[in-house]
């Protein structure tokens, strides 16, 4: 009980600025379509592969902003400050995936809106299914970027270094933008050790109907274990203290 | 007892070199008390005060703040505490009224008490008109002042302040200083605060507690540390000596006059004499051998 009243304090304190300022917002939530639209166009008639693809994209940047917040609040005092409340320490880390995680969500409708005047087909239980994926995986990875965050201080350095050597291999080895079949051997084995791919993969079956498969499940289970790790680590994190 | 400590100590490992930031502080603080922590930069105050306010974990020794122990039960410790850290508190994104919300509801209020606390605390730092604004466009003084506010929301009734006027004008510290002690006389709350300004533990604490190299070095009213590890001076300068001469005496002020009378009983023509007070500068430098602003 206590767990949930903290997890939307945090929530709600996260999502409040954002509220107050609807053209930020609109900005923001924008950004992807334009992408769709800008890129997705460059591909043909191939939506349905590109589609779900994008989402993952999205799922990675988000995380990355999601650090990055954090790092300025820990140079700041004001996690400082609501460090010493009671306020509970895995929700001060859910409560703000969660803010992530809704924006990711409202961004994923609008895409998958768009995409379907734009000939993409939409299989409703196949994308619901695929979105809570997503949201997981986007839970999973917040939590890791912000513990990369507080490790960082007090420079923030390692943040960068860290989230930029990893970024582009993690987005170019899974297959995000371009099919990775028609790479070649070493490139294909660095993609299947690559984690993202299986996620990638499971949305594309996904949002093609399917949802008993193979995939689905290797997918489903990477982006599980993502939220596990990401939230125990992150709450060792926090319990430990900010130094 | 707002506070025990008992062998408090906590050490980091920087690049392989340990080092000792607080070691063994044996504290005890009464409901009530305003008592300053004062020490040069990098004496162990901050860290300190982190581990009373259950920021950083201790390395070895206990302590007891608001009845909580801070490692057993630093939930407790932090419901009846406030925290004023050497940074400002609040988020740069956010808007203060908000924020002072948020405040309340980490403290377990429903909405509707945490919005008419984050009312009465804006009204009680005169911030009322500002509520709307975002710390950016706030002055040092006035964010300072959020920063306090944010420490009352939940009425504790012990309030840890590090460093609270630091880097502000003499103005601003003036008028921050107005509002901790009006706090202290309509709230009646233990403050224990830390600073390395001499003059404000001087003049504000009713007890002063110097810490250096992460011990306790000094502890007492500023009138009994000064009286019985400074002393007060006289100097004079005589006709036809190069030298001043300095004389420690118990009272500088009946003292004066007497050794005035005797020196021109002993024919010396006395050309200047002053009768100095010790500062707490003194006090510190008597214990150390250095001064506290180096």
């Amino acid at each position: 009980m206590k767990f949930v009243r903290d997890t939307m304090t945090v929530f709600s304190r996260e999502a409040t600025p954002a509220l107050r300022d609807p053209v930020g917002l609109v900005f923001a939530m924008g950004q992807p379509l334009l992408f769709l639209v800008l890129f997705g166009s460059l591909l043909g008639d191939s939506w349905q592969w590109f589609v779900p693809g994008i989402l993952v994209m999205m799922c990675l940047f988000g995380p990355m902003g999601a650090g990055h917040s954090l790092l300025i609040e820990l140079t700041g005092g004001s996690l400082e400050r609501m460090l010493v409340t009671p306020l509970d320490r895995t929700a001060m880390l859910v409560g703000r995936t969660l803010k992530e995680s809704i924006t990711l969500l409202v961004q994923a409708v609008l895409i998958v809106a768009l995409a379907t005047t734009l000939g993409f087909e939409v299989h409703v239980a196949g994308v619901l299914v695929g979105l809570a994926v997503l949201i997981v995986f986007g839970i999973g990875l917040s939590s890791l970027s912000f513990v990369l965050a507080i490790k960082s201080q007090p420079s923030g350095s390692l943040f960068w270094i860290v989230t930029q050597t990893l970024m582009f291999p993690l987005i170019l080895l899974s297959g995000v933008l371009l099919p990775m079949e028609h790479g070649p051997a070493w490139l294909r084995a660095a993609g299947s050790v690559n984690p993202i791919s299986y996620i990638v993969d499971a949305q594309r079956v996904l949002f093609s109907g399917q949802i008993w498969n193979a995939d689905v499940l290797y997918g489903t289970l990477t982006a599980c274990a993502f939220a596990v790790v990401g939230l125990a680590v992150g709450t060792r994190v926090m319990r430990r203290g900010v130094a | 007892m707002a506070v025990t400590t008992a062998g408090l100590a906590r050490h980091f490992r920087l690049k392989k070199t340990l080092v000792e930031a607080v070691r063994g502080v044996d504290l005890d603080i009464g409901d009530g008390e305003l008592v300053a922590l004062l020490g040069p930069n990098g004496a162990g105050k901050s860290t300190l005060f982190r581990m009373l306010t259950t920021l950083l974990p201790p390395t070895s020794g206990s302590a007891t703040v608001a009845g909580c122990d801070i490692v057993d039960n630093p939930d407790g410790v932090r419901a009846r505490i406030g925290y004023v850290g050497q940074n400002n508190s609040a988020g740069e994104n956010f808007r203060v009224r908000d924020e002072l919300i948020t405040q309340g509801r980490s403290h377990g209020m429903t909405r509707a008490d945490a919005t008419r606390r984050a009312d009465a605390v804006l009204e009680l730092l005169d911030l009322t008109d500002l509520a709307k604004r975002t710390p950016g466009t706030l002055s040092g003084g006035q964010r300072r002042r959020v920063d306090i506010a944010m420490g009352l929301v939940h009425r504790p009734r012990l309030l840890f302040l590090d460093e609270p006027s630091t880097g502000l004008d003499p103005h601003s510290r003036a008028d921050i200083w107005d509002h901790i002690l009006r706090l202290r006389a309509e709230l009646a709350m233990t403050l224990v605060l830390s600073t390395h300004y001499l003059e404000e533990a001087d003049r504000m604490a009713e007890r002063v507690v110097i810490i250096d190299h992460g011990r306790i070095i000094a502890d007492g009213t500023a009138a009994r540390l000064k009286r019985d590890l400074a002393g007060d001076r006289l100097v004079f300068t005589v006709r036809g000596k190069a030298e001043a001469v300095h004389v420690k005496v118990p009272d500088a002020a009946t003292a004066l006059p007497r050794y005035l009378r005797k020196l021109a009983g002993e024919g010396a023509e006395v050309v200047t004499a002053q009768a100095i007070r010790p500062t707490l500068d003194d006090v510190f430098l008597a214990l150390t051998g250095r001064s506290i602003q180096a």
